[in-house]
């Protein structure tokens, strides 16, 4: 099982990815600037700042020319993950449906949250313990998921622990083919039990199951 | 523009009062005629009053300084370097310091805070090591009264936040207070660690005549032009809206790249020396490498990439603009510099080049603008000696009392009532609202996040963690400077303890007012000879520091403010200690002798009394103890919590214990022990099961040892739903919990 | 030419930004202001206004929770 972690300039949560990724399989770093995603059975577009936030988050990092790849990539059925910032990403390259916008507070927010999954049988959750909450952390300043049309939800903020105003208290959306995956939260930050929990391994785990399970078939 | 001053010797006072604009004295202009056999021209002119600013030069703190331990067998670099560095092991060094950026913050609180961070984050990757953390110190007016103070509280925070959260740094702790005497001059002190392997560690000095100096970074502006010696080295007035074009801002993203790319090049060995761009900008930067290398530079203004149109230059070499570093490199590895920062979108441009002249040449439009011996701007300002003058009638003479705060905390009222006042007051509810608007967790490091325990706690890649506290104190130095000032460093070493830690160095920043006035003089000389006895008993060297003076408005100084950053190491990052209490039915002690008194405290405060003296004094053996014995029973793993009695005396202790693990306790306090008293750095709140809190403080060595006994006192057990102390108070942990909970959140 | 993009928060969609400032004003005394919203401008200079728009769409704006009006500075 090989990830890739795409790289921005800003990426702050890269590294983070990185190690959480090797407790499930190989992660290689993809730079911004290279089409190349050296066969890897799966994308992660970390957290962090790409571009600063400039102009709106996300909106310069999707241009990039790894995009161009991954986009391939997405249309092909390949796996993408994005976290926080690399949501914001997905949403503004179309490979996901929807828009994140300021937080209610209109602060940065750091909080450790339970997220209920609504959706076990995605690639990314079908590791998930059925009936049970992740706590993982989120950190965030622009995290309110706003969409005007349905969508296949895949995790929710637990009643109460709505940290940004999100509609419905959306935490994680997918697109319709399901193997492209957003949520704020961060999982890559949920995987060592010296630092917190360890509920956000599941999440690797399932992307690894599910790759294996395809080049099984 | 003149250019380089003609021939003319001069001697007598001035005949011009260009230096006075510049915030020169009379004495320090005929100095530096006489040095240079001629008058400065008004390049020359502009970079030694930056230079011999009280910001840059330390005038009026250099010598006492010198009265700091500084060396330790950790030490790999001590002070005088971009940030000192302590060995981690692991072929790994830990760089570190502190920084103020007091007077920029009050100007634009946003903007002040976060380029503090940004400036602290590069002199810790000017050294090579990469910043891992960052911890800053607060203190403003009281926020429950002034609308000026909730202002700046709220702005400085989200500048920290904004710049550290983008930089991918985490802020893992840090302190905020208030006080009536900060109203007018607020104190924002940032400090930060990184990690470097040994080998990637670098120095300033600039070396090798012929070597190319290069600029890295964004381009300049007239960011901060004359700020340091404008805005830090004399005390507030009327009417500083005008100061507003003259503030720093700061672009995080920026910073970011030339961080990854700064690293790049040091990893690639392409360096031969570093240096960041601050206070003072290409002056001070590049005299400072030329001094430490005992060499020349060249510099050519019309090289300097520039974000506006027609700057003269002195404004390119004093402009503070931001995110900028300034690097020698041998000519023939230019080009692979060249390439390195093409690839992080880093602007890199040779600028001028290392002579064997010994003196700083600037050139502008073709012309020699500035030709100055580079010993004049770095090590010829004149260094004053304070004259201290101790206050006649103590500290009510400097500081009028506080006003008080409420009939819930007089004499006559219910204890319980005056915890819950004290919980709920400004200095000791929850920082959550501050905290959580940083992230803590980015870099997958932080084993103890803020509120978990009294330090922060960084795992290492060697398996081993450390630990870090940052702890400033005001009101009680005001009191008392030399224990106050003492107290400080103690303090911090007793939160190292709670988490197992072993102190391995320390920063600090001494914020103070006007050092020309005797009273300022003598709180400055106390505190320092408090800081220099704690750092001798605690075997801590200083390894950096800051000094930020003049803080101080018509209505008087601040409080002696001196803040300490201490680093520690502790050998398994899972039996990292904790505040809370756990289980019901584990015991509760008291251990470390404790003689707390009502003078100095918050309580005092809140009651509207007047500052007093002096403080408990303190016994060093007997804290060194206490301090040993919490360690290594929390690095032993028999302990459930362990935190350290300080604001608001043993009371106040076991109630954030109580609130922390969400349980109450059955206490009854030792004969006499004023539950509200205080005495910091000495003592400890520690429960867990009652073997294990009878083995605390027994030395393997058994009495042979030579460590005198630790006292160890069992108060009471974990349990129930509210904190009871026998005879004095019961409240139950959820009243205990909201009072906390609301005092700040009103604030922000 | 010179070109000004005023981008603000589509309607309907909550704009906390546009509340704050609203709620902040009368606490310094100015009274009958309401329909507060805050958003962004883009100032450039272009050699063919008519593709401005194209611009928006594509980078400049998202069009999902943003609206935009374009101003051309005929003066410039």
């Amino acid at each position: 099982m090989k990830f890739g972690i795409v790289r921005f300039p800003g990426s702050c949560d890269d590294i983070d990815a990185q190690l959480a990724c090797e407790r499930v399989g190989e992660a290689v770093l993809l730079w911004h600037a290279d089409r190349d995603l050296q066969g890897v059975d799966a994308v992660v577009i970390p957290g962090g700042f790409s571009y600063g936030d400039y102009l709106r988050a996300g909106a310069i990092a999707r241009f990039a020319p790894v995009m161009e790849s991954v986009a391939e990539f997405a249309r092909e059925g390949g796996l993408v993950l994005g976290i926080c910032n690399g949501f914001q990403v997905l949403c503004e390259a179309g490979l996901l449906p929807g828009a994140l916008l300021p937080n209610v507070s209109l602060r940065f927010v750091f909080r450790q949250v339970r997220l209920e999954v609504v959706d076990s049988e995605t690639p990314f959750t079908r590791a998930c313990e059925p009936g049970r909450t992740l706590s993982i952390p989120a950190k965030h300043a622009s995290g309110r998921y706003f969409s005007p049309e349905p969508v296949d939800v895949v995790l929710r903020y637990a009643p109460g622990e709505n940290p940004n105003g999100s509609q419905d208290d959306i935490a994680g959306v997918r697109n319709a083919a399901g193997n492209v995956f957003g949520l704020m939260p961060h999982p890559e930050h949920a995987v060592d039990p010296l630092t917190g929990s360890v509920d956000g391994l599941s999440i690797f785990e399932s992307m690894r199951v599910s790759v294996e399970a395809r080049v099984a078939a | 523009m003149s250019r380089v001053g003609g021939g003319r010797v001069v001697s007598g006072a001035a005949t011009d009062s260009r230096h006075a604009a510049l915030g020169l004295s009379d004495l320090e202009y005929d100095r530096i005629v006489e040095l240079l056999g001629r008058e400065p021209g008004d390049t020359e002119l502009a970079m030694l009053s930056l230079m011999w600013s009280e910001h840059c030069a330390y005038k009026h703190s250099r010598r006492l300084l010198r009265r700091l331990p500084t060396e330790g067998p950790a030490v790999l670099m001590g002070p005088g370097e971009n940030a000192g560095v302590v060995d981690v092991g692991g072929g790994l060094g830990l760089a570190f310091k502190v920084e103020s950026h007091n007077h920029p913050s009050a100007v634009e609180p946003f903007q002040g805070a976060a380029t503090g961070v940004g400036g602290i984050l590069r002199d810790v990757f000017a050294v090579g090591a990469r910043p891992i953390a960052v911890l800053d110190s607060l203190r403003f007016g009281e926020v429950a009264r002034s609308a000026r103070s909730r202002y700046l509280l709220e702005r400085a925070v989200a500048g920290i936040g904004h710049y550290g959260n983008s930089i991918g740094v985490p802020t893992i702790g840090g302190e905020v207070y208030f006080e009536h005497a900060y109203e007018q001059n607020c104190l924002v002190n940032a400090m930060c660690l990184g990690l470097a392997p040994q080998a990637r560690l670098i120095r300033a000095a600039a070396a090798g005549p012929g070597n190319v100096l290069v600029l890295l970074g964004a381009l300049t502006g007239r960011d901060g032009i004359g700020g340091a010696s404008v805005l830090a080295s004399a005390e507030f007035g009327e009417g500083d809206a005008d100061k507003r074009p003259t503030v720093q801002i700061g672009d995080p993203f920026a910073e970011k790249k030339l961080l990854e790319c700064s690293l790049e090049l040091l990893d690639s060995e392409l360096l031969v020396s570093l240096q960041d761009l601050g206070a003072a900008g290409l002056t001070s930067s590049a005299s400072e490498m030329a001094a430490k290398g005992a060499v020349g530079l060249d510099i050519d203004c019309d090289r300097v990439p520039l974000r506006e149109p027609g700057m003269e230059p002195f404004e390119i070499m004093v402009s503070e603009s931001q995110e900028r570093m300034l690097c020698v490199v041998v000519p023939e590895r230019v080009p692979d510099v060249v390439a390195v920062c093409e690839r992080w979108e880093i602007r890199a441009t040779p600028i001028g080049e290392v002579t064997d002249s010994g003196r700083m040449r600037i050139r502008a439009g073709g012309e020699l603008v500035a030709d100055l011996p580079v010993g004049i701007l770095v090590d010829d300002c004149p260094v004053y000696d304070l004259a201290p003058v101790a206050p006649e009638g103590g500290p009510t003479s400097i500081y009028p009392a506080p006003e008080p705060v409420s009939a819930a905390v007089d004499a006559a009222g219910s204890a319980g009532d005056t915890l819950l006042a004290l919980l709920a007051s400004a200095n000791l509810a929850s920082r959550l609202p501050v905290f959580e608007q940083y992230d803590p967790v980015v870099q997958s490091r932080t084993v103890r996040r803020p509120d978990e325990a009294d330090a922060a706690v960084l795992a290492l890649p060697t398996g081993e963690a450390i630990a870090v506290s940052i702890d400033g104190n005001g009101r009680r130095v005001a009191c008392d400077p030399r224990t106050g000032a003492a107290e400080v460093v103690y303090e911090c070493a007793a939160n190292l303890a709670c988490v197992g830690g072993e102190p391995l160095g320390l920063t600090n920043c001494l914020n103070f007012g006007n050092p020309e006035k005797g009273h300022v003089a003598w709180q400055l000389s106390e505190a320092v000879d408090g800081i220099a006895a704690a750092c001798e008993a605690l075997s801590v060297p200083v390894i950096g520091g800051n000094v930020s003076l003049y803080n101080e408005a018509p209505a008087g100084p601040i409080y002696p403010t001196p803040v300490i950053g201490m680093v520690g190491r502790l050998p398994d990052p899972a039996r990292a200690g904790r505040l809370a209490f756990g289980s019901e039915g584990d015991a509760i002690a008291i251990v470390g002798g404790f003689h707390p008194s009502p003078v100095g405290s918050e309580l005092a405060k809140l009651r509207g009394e007047p500052l007093a003296a002096p403080l408990p004094p303190l016994d060093a053996i007997a804290a060194l103890g206490a301090h040993r014995a919490v360690r290594e029973a929390v690095r032993a793993g028999t302990l459930t919590s362990a935190h350290d009695i300080a604001e608001g005396g043993i009371a106040v202790a076991l109630a954030e214990c109580c609130v922390a693990g969400n349980v109450g306790a059955r206490v009854e306090l030792p004969e006499g022990l004023d539950p509200f008293a205080e005495a910091f750095g000495r003592a400890f709140v520690v429960s867990g099961p009652p073997e294990a809190l009878a083995g605390i403080g027994a030395e393997p060595g058994g009495p042979r040892s030579g460590h005198a006994a630790v006292p160890v006192t069992v108060i009471g057990r974990v349990g129930g739903p509210a904190l009871e102390l026998e005879g004095v108070l019961g409240v139950p942990v959820a009243a205990l919990a909201e009072a906390r909970a609301g005092g700040l959140a009103a604030a922000l | 030419m010179r070109v000004r993009v005023l981008v603000s928060p589509k309607r309907g969609i909550l704009d906390p930004q546009g509340q704050a400032v609203e709620r902040a004003l009368p606490a310094l005394g100015f009274d009958g202001v309401s329909n507060v919203h805050v958003g962004r401008l883009i100032e450039l200079d272009v050699d063919d206004p008519a593709r401005v728009p194209a611009m928006c769409d594509a980078l400049l704006t998202n069009p999902l929770i943003e609206d935009y009006e374009i101003v051309e500075d005929v003066s410039a």
